[in-house]
């Protein structure tokens, strides 16, 4: 028999070409571009090869912002999956009770960033703000300004109270698909709520919690407006994250060459924590799987 | 253990579920609850596994009132038309979880669920989780897990639905083996006649909340209490004719006239309906005295290696069953024969008035 080649059907993926190349590609190699040179002026540039890359891992405000980064990441997310997943146990379920629920735990993600930030900068000001008052009235020295265990737990505050919402929902939604006979069984069963709750609802809620978690990750990790708006970084660099320390080198020194290498070495630590974690999440489910 | 349900109501946002329901069931017996969808079967089996309390009326389990305790309290076990388990346990340690909550000890746990896994067939799978098994094999661990705690009262609610034809059948041999030992009263929900029939026991028919008729399976489908218990105990649906009876002769819708036999002479001359079994009828007489009908028909409806026949004339319709695969076509005239002395009798309210009394077989 013979076969006929007949290729022109690769024709037909050049519009998806041509757009993944211009959402995505063009603007990435644009920074790989600047990452590996620097520039002076439209005829002046010189090769620099990974001297900015070297230059931005060794930087220790950069190491400090890294770090600093990872422990915010890290605390919202110890704090909003427990607290997402108790409030989505508590909502009601049916009846118009429920369609309030939604829509009150709904509301904080309908507030744009930088507008929660503005909420929470006037909310703790000691003059006119309700809960810097408040807690100044109670005789505790509050002052994100100055105190950077202030400003630090204000703005865990913020954002828990700002993005718990998300995780409850995904979990509400998750709960809502267990069908009832697995509760009634249960009761049967005579099983506790711990009981319920640990081997009825929590394996159902497995996968939405790894979108969950990665969702809250990949986003508290960039995290920008909140804190730039209510804290601008201070005191001091207490509060300055990843992205600020960006924008700071970037648009305020124009150092595009350190800022774009940077850019890179970002992308590639959110790319990596969110590839291990996702990958373990899937291999423990496969371990529990084979019975093990 | 025997249950009882006394004048049991359930209204639900003032719809009636179920309806001064009175029924007894005996320790040890087999019970099958037959309706079609919305009869009321799962609502029953709620309230006598003590997850729905009765609107009116007392649940009584040896006697003693046990209407507004809990199912937390009480000694049942359920399986349910979807294959319900732990999903992140084993087939082991589902099975093993109602004997665990109980506190009953290690030894003796492993000893009941290996007997029970042997029984139902899944030994090979214990280390298994349950979305690793097949639909067959997910709700035999359900049933293990229904099974290995000894209760009082085992629910099955449609539990074969979802499992293909050769499974059920298994699954209703092996069904009946397990509780002909067992001392517990099991409750059966199906909608099929057919399964009723196959599983045996005792059979309450159930029709919009209320019962139709309790007792020995093989008893209520031969001898109906009335038109309702006898179209829901049946598939096809039993055929009804009216139809007057005149001392020797009875004629359907004055145009099929034929002789009584001598069984039916003892009834009253009058107006009655008639039932006849779609199984009765044939394509060729089985006896010399099988009376012939000149049908056209509607439609031949094939079922595995069945086949219901739809036919008609200007005053009645009828459904035939027969063995086999038959092709027919459309508005076809088609000669019926049935036999005389099967024919059952109702009066104008549908009360049985006369049961044919060679019944043999189905």
């Amino acid at each position: 028999m013979n076969k006929v080649y007949n290729n022109r059907a690769w024709w037909l993926i050049l519009p998806m070409l041509l757009l993944v190349a211009f959402s995505a590609v063009i603007p990435l190699m644009t920074v790989v571009n600047y990452s590996v040179q620097d520039v002076f002026d439209a005829n002046t540039r010189f090769f620099t090869g990974t001297e900015w890359f070297k230059e931005m891992l060794n930087d220790p405000a950069l190491q400090a912002a890294v770090l600093r980064q990872f422990a915010f990441s890290l605390t919202i997310l110890a704090i909003e999956v427990p607290l997402g997943i108790g409030i989505a146990l508590i909502m009601p379920k049916k009846g118009w009770q429920a369609s309030a629920a939604l829509i009150l735990v709904t509301m904080p993600l309908l507030i744009p960033w930088n507008v929660v930030g503005s909420i929470w900068q006037i909310f703790t000001r000691g003059d006119i703000g309700l809960m810097g008052w408040s807690l100044r009235e109670l005789g505790y020295g509050y002052n994100i300004t100055s105190n950077p265990v202030d400003a630090w737990a204000t703005i865990i505050l913020m954002d828990v109270w700002h993005w718990t919402s998300l995780i409850a929902l995904l979990c509400y939604s998750g709960l809502r698909s267990i069908p009832d006979a697995y509760y009634q069984a249960a009761r049967i069963d005579r099983a506790s709520k711990w009981a319920v709750f640990r081997y009825i609802q929590l394996p159902k809620l497995t996968n939405v919690l790894v979108i969950g978690v990665l969702l809250r990750f990949m986003h508290s990790f960039m995290i920008y407006a909140e804190p730039f708006v209510l804290t601008g970084g201070g005191p001091g660099s207490s509060t300055t994250f990843l992205s600020q320390s960006l924008t700071t080198m970037a648009i305020g020194q124009q150092d595009l060459g350190p800022s774009a290498a940077f850019s890179l070495i970002y992308f590639l630590i959110i790319l990596l924590v969110t590839w291990v974690f996702y990958t373990a999440i899937m291999n423990m489910q496969k371990d529990n799987n084979k019975g093990a | 253990m025997s249950l009882n349900l006394e004048n049991i109501d359930r209204v639900v946002g003032g719809e009636t579920h179920i309806a001064d329901m009175n029924l007894t069931l005996e320790p040890g017996s087999f019970n099958v609850l037959l309706g079609r969808t919305l009869s009321g079967k799962t609502t029953l089996m709620r309230l006598m596994a003590g997850l729905d309390t009765p609107t009116r009326g007392r649940v009584l389990m040896d006697g003693q009132d046990v209407t507004g305790r809990s199912v937390r309290h009480r000694n049942v076990s359920m399986v349910y038309q979807q294959f319900i388990n732990y999903p992140s346990l084993t087939v082991y340690d589902n099975i093993a979880s109602p004997l665990k909550l109980a506190k009953v000890g290690r030894a003796e746990i492993d000893r009941r669920v290996r007997s029970i896994a042997e029984m139902l067939h899944i030994e090979h799978l214990l280390d298994r989780q349950p979305l690793e098994l097949s639909g067959g094999q997910q709700q035999r661990t359900a049933m293990g897990r229904a099974l290995v705690k000894d209760a009082d009262v085992v629910l099955f609610d449609e539990p074969l639905v979802n499992l293909d034809y050769k499974l059920r059948e298994e699954f209703r041999e092996e069904l009946r083996a397990v509780f002909s030992e067992r001392n517990c009263i099991a409750v059966y929900a199906t909608t099929e006649p057919a399964e009723a029939l196959a599983l045996g026991g005792n059979t309450a028919v159930l029709h919009q909340g209320r019962l139709l008729q309790y007792g020995p399976t093989a008893d209520v489908y031969h001898r109906p209490s009335d038109i309702r218990a006898a179209e829901m105990f049946s598939e096809p649906p039993i055929n009804i004719v009216k139809g007057t009876l005149s001392g020797s002769e009875i004629s359907f819708d004055n145009t099929l006239h034929f002789p009584v036999g001598n069984d039916l002479s003892a009834l009253e001359p009058g107006e009655y309906r008639f039932g006849i079994r779609a199984s009765h009828i044939s394509l060729t007489p089985r006896a010399k005295s099988d009376i012939e009908i000149h049908m056209v028909v509607d439609l031949a409806e094939i079922s595995g290696s069945e086949t219901f026949l739809h036919v008609h004339n200007e005053h009645f319709y009828m459904t035939v069953h027969l063995e086999g695969v038959h092709e027919f076509r459309v508005d076809s005239p088609v000669k019926l024969y049935f036999p005389a002395h099967k024919v059952y009798a109702f009066d104008h309210e549908g009360a049985v008035v006369h049961i044919p009394t060679h019944l043999r077989g189905i």
